[in-house]
C-alpha cells in the first residue's frame, strides 16, 4: 500500500477488519460450541448432565462414560466393521470406476453413449430408490448381516465413473499417444500413465466415498440387524434407544463414532477441501 | 544404440500412421475387447445392484406384497391410497418446508465466504477448517449432540435461553417447534461445506474485476452486490441444486430426532407427523410396515419431486445464472 493512502486508510481497514473478525468469531462459537459441549458432557456423571444452572467443566471426570459404551454395544466390532466398510467400498470403487471412467473417455467401443447414458440415469435416481431391491438380492443371496452385503453394492458407483470420466478427458492426449506408438496396450496405458496423472480426481472419490461410507445410515439400519455385524451409525441410533436420556454415556458414544474423520480431516484438510472444490467445479 | 533405439520408434510410427491412414489402427479390435473389460466390472455392478433395481421399484408400486413374499398386481391402487393418505401429504409438506428453510442457509455461506475471502485475512485457513467441521462428521451423531442441546429441561440452548428470560419449548417433541430446531441442525451442518464451494467460485473471480470497481470508487457493498454476486452465480446454482437435492433425501437427522425408546422409528414422538420427510415415511412403510408396495411408490412420489425441481432450476437458470 502507498505510503500517503495508508495513513488515511488504516483506521477504517481497521475498523473494517475487527468487524470481520467479531463476525467469523462468533460464526466459529456457533460451530464449536456445540462439539465442545460434546466433549464436556461425555465426561459428566450423568446427574451433573441435569444440573442447573450447568456446569461448564466437569467437577468430577467420569472416564467410565466410554467404557459404558463398550458395554452396552459391542462397540469396537463395530468400528472395525465400519473402518473395513469404508476401506473396501473406497478401494472398490476407485479401481472400477478409474476402469470404466477411462474406457468412457478415451476408447471406442460400441454401445459407449448408451452404457453411458444409463451409468447417468442411476446418478439422478434418489438412493431410497434402489433399497428394496437391494434388500430383496442381498436377502436372497443369504448376505443381509454380512459385511460382504454392505460393502459389495457400495463398490459401485456412477458418480465416481463420471468424476473420473471427466478428469481423464481433461488429460492431454501426447502421452498416451506416444506409449501407444511405443507398442504399450490399452490397459499399460491407462494403469501407467493415465491413472498417474488423475490423482486429484482420485483423492477427491476416495475422500467424499470415505466420507460417505463412514456416515450412511439407512442402508446398514435396513441391511444388517445384528450389531455384531452393524456399522457405527446404526450402533449410535441403537445406542440412542437403549440410553435414552443418560446423555453422558450417549455423546461418549458420538464422540468415539465420529473421531476417526475428524482426526482424519484435520490432518488432510486441505485435500478434504481441495476435493470438495474439486468436485463442485467439476459438476 | 539410441538411433537404432530412434530407428525402431519412427518406423513402427510410420507403420502406425499407414494403418491409420487405410482407416484402421492396429488392434482395433483389441482394443475394444479390453474396453469392454474395463467397463465390464461397473456395468454388471450397476446393473445388478442399481438400474434393474429401478426397474423392480417401479414395477413394485404396481403390486401389493403378500405376508410370505410375492408380489400381486394391484395396478394404480398404492398410488390413489397414496393420494388419499394425509400422512403423505403431510410428509410432502414437511419435505418442501425442511428445503425451503435450507435454502436460507446458502446466502448465510456466501456471506461467510466473501469474507473469508478478503485479501490479507489472517487465519482463513483456521476459520475455514471450523466452519467445515460440521460437514466431516456423521449426521447421526450430529443430531444426537442436538437432541441433548435441545433438551427441554437440561439441554444448553433451554438454559441459554433462560437467562435471558425466555422459556424455552421441548424443541425435538413439539410439534410446533421441532421442524425448525431440525432445519436449524440441517443449515448449521452444510454451512461450511457450501462455503468451501464459493470460496472457490470466489477464487476464481479475476483481481481485475475488484481493482476496477474500486477505482471507480465503489464501496464493499455495492461491489458485492454489482460484481461477487453476479459473477458467483455459477456456484450459486450448483450449490442450490446440491441443497434441493439433499434437503429431499433428508432421513438420518430426522430418524435419530424423533427416535423413542423401544420404538426406533418415533411413532412415541408428538412431533413426528411434523417433522416426517418423505425418504422418513418411505423407510417406515418399506422396512417397519413392510408395505413394500406402498413404500415404492413413496419412493417414487420423490422421484416426482427431484426431477421436478430440478428441471425447474434448469430453466430458471437461463435468466440468473451468469457464465463467463
Amino acid at each position: 500500500m502507498p505510503e500517503h493512502a495508508s495513513r488515511s486508510a488504516r483506521p477504517r481497514h481497521r475498523a473494517r477488519s475487527v468487524a470481520t473478525h467479531t463476525v467469523l468469531v462468533a460464526a466459529s462459537v456457533l460451530v464449536l460450541g456445540p462439539f465442545f459441549w460434546e466433549v464436556v458432557t461425555a465426561l459428566k456423571p450423568f446427574s451433573e448432565t441435569t444440573r442447573l444452572p450447568p456446569t461448564l467443566l466437569p467437577h468430577h471426570w467420569q472416564w467410565s462414560n466410554f467404557s459404558k459404551v463398550f458395554d452396552s454395544l459391542p462397540f469396537g466390532r463395530m468400528f472395525l466393521n465400519t473402518a473395513l466398510v469404508t476401506v473396501a467400498r473406497t478401494v472398490g470403487q476407485l479401481l472400477f470406476s478409474s476402469m470404466a471412467g477411462y474406457a468412457f473417455a478415451r476408447m471406442r467401443f460400441r454401445g459407449s453413449g448408451l452404457l453411458f447414458g444409463l451409468f447417468l440415469s442411476v446418478l439422478m435416481v434418489p438412493g431410497l430408490v434402489f433399497l428394496i431391491p437391494q434388500y430383496v438380492l442381498l436377502q436372497d443371496l443369504g448376505w443381509l448381516n454380512s459385511l460382504k452385503g454392505l460393502i459389495i453394492p457400495g463398490v459401485f458407483t456412477a458418480f465416481g465413473t463420471f468424476l473420473m470420466r471427466q478428469s481423464f478427458m481433461a488429460l492431454p492426449h501426447e502421452v498416451e499417444e506416444a506409449a501407444r506408438l511405443d507398442g504399450a496396450n490399452p490397459w499399460q496405458i491407462f494403469w501407467r500413465i493415465a491413472l498417474p496423472l488423475a490423482k486429484p480426481a482420485l483423492l477427491a472419490l476416495t475422500i467424499l466415498t470415505a466420507m460417505w461410507s463412514w456416515n450412511d445410515l439407512m442402508f446398514p439400519l435396513v441391511i444388517n440387524t445384528d450389531p455384531e455385524k452393524m456399522t457405527l451409525s446404526a450402533g449410535l441410533a441403537n445406542l440412542q434407544g437403549e440410553h435414552f436420556t443418560d446423555y453422558s454415556v450417549l455423546m461418549a458414544g458420538s464422540l468415539m463414532a465420529t473421531a476417526p474423520m475428524i482426526v482424519a480431516f484435520i490432518l488432510l484438510q486441505r485435500h478434504f477441501i481441495q476435493g470438495i472444490a474439486f468436485t463442485g467445479s467439476k459438476s | 544404440m539410441t538411433s537404432t533405439a530412434a530407428q525402431q520408434f519412427t518406423g513402427r510410427a510410420a507403420r502406425a500412421a499407414r494403418a491409420t491412414r487405410r482407416g484402421r489402427r492396429p488392434g482395433r479390435r483389441r482394443e475394444r475387447a479390453w474396453a469392454y473389460l474395463m467397463v465390464a466390472p461397473m456395468t454388471i455392478g450397476l446393473g445388478v445392484f442399481y438400474l434393474w433395481p429401478i426397474a423392480q421399484t417401479f414395477y413394485y408400486s404396481f403390486t401389493s406384497s403378500g405376508p410370505f413374499g410375492g408380489h400381486t398386481w394391484t395396478g394404480t391402487d398404492n398410488y390413489k391410497a397414496l393420494a388419499d393418505d394425509p400422512t403423505v401429504g403431510q410428509a410432502v409438506v414437511n419435505t418442501l418446508v425442511y428445503t425451503g428453510i435450507q435454502l436460507v442457509g446458502v446466502p448465510l455461506a456466501i456471506l461467510l465466504a466473501a469474507l473469508l475471502n478478503q485479501q490479507n485475512l489472517r487465519g482463513r485457513s483456521v476459520y475455514r477448517v471450523i466452519f467445515f467441521l460440521p460437514a466431516v462428521t456423521m449426521p447421526v451423531a450430529m443430531a444426537m449432540l442436538w437432541r441433548w442441546m435441545y433438551d427441554g429441561n437440561y439441554g444448553l440452548v433451554n438454559y441459554l435461553l433462560s437467562t435471558v428470560g425466555i422459556q424455552g419449548p421441548h424443541w425435538a417433541s413439539d410439534p410446533a417447534y421441532a421442524p425448525y430446531a431440525l432445519a436449524a441442525i440441517g443449515i448449521w451442518m452444510s454451512l461450511g461445506y457450501n462455503m468451501v464451494i464459493f470460496l472457490a467460485g470466489l477464487q476464481g473471480i479475476p483481481a481485475e474485476y475488484y481493482e476496477a470497481a474500486r477505482m471507480d470508487g465503489a464501496g464493499p457493498v455495492r461491489t458485492f452486490l454489482r460484481i461477487t454476486v453476479p459473477l458467483l452465480t455459477p456456484s450459486i446454482f450448483f450449490v442450490t441444486v446440491l441443497t434441493l437435492i439433499n434437503s429431499l433425501q433428508m432421513f438420518d437427522l430426522a430418524y435419530m430426532m424423533m427416535s423413542t425408546p423401544n420404538a426406533p422409528a418415533g411413532n412415541g414422538n408428538p412431533a413426528l407427523p411434523k417433522v416426517r420427510s418423505i425418504p422418513y415415511l418411505f423407510f417406515q412403510k418399506s422396512f417397519v410396515e413392510h408395505d413394500i408396495g406402498f413404500g415404492a411408490a413413496v419412493a417414487f412420489v420423490l422421484v416426482g419431486f427431484i426431477v421436478l425441481m430440478t428441471f425447474i432450476q434448469f430453466r430458471l437458470q437461463k435468466k440468473w445464472v451468469h457464465y463467463a
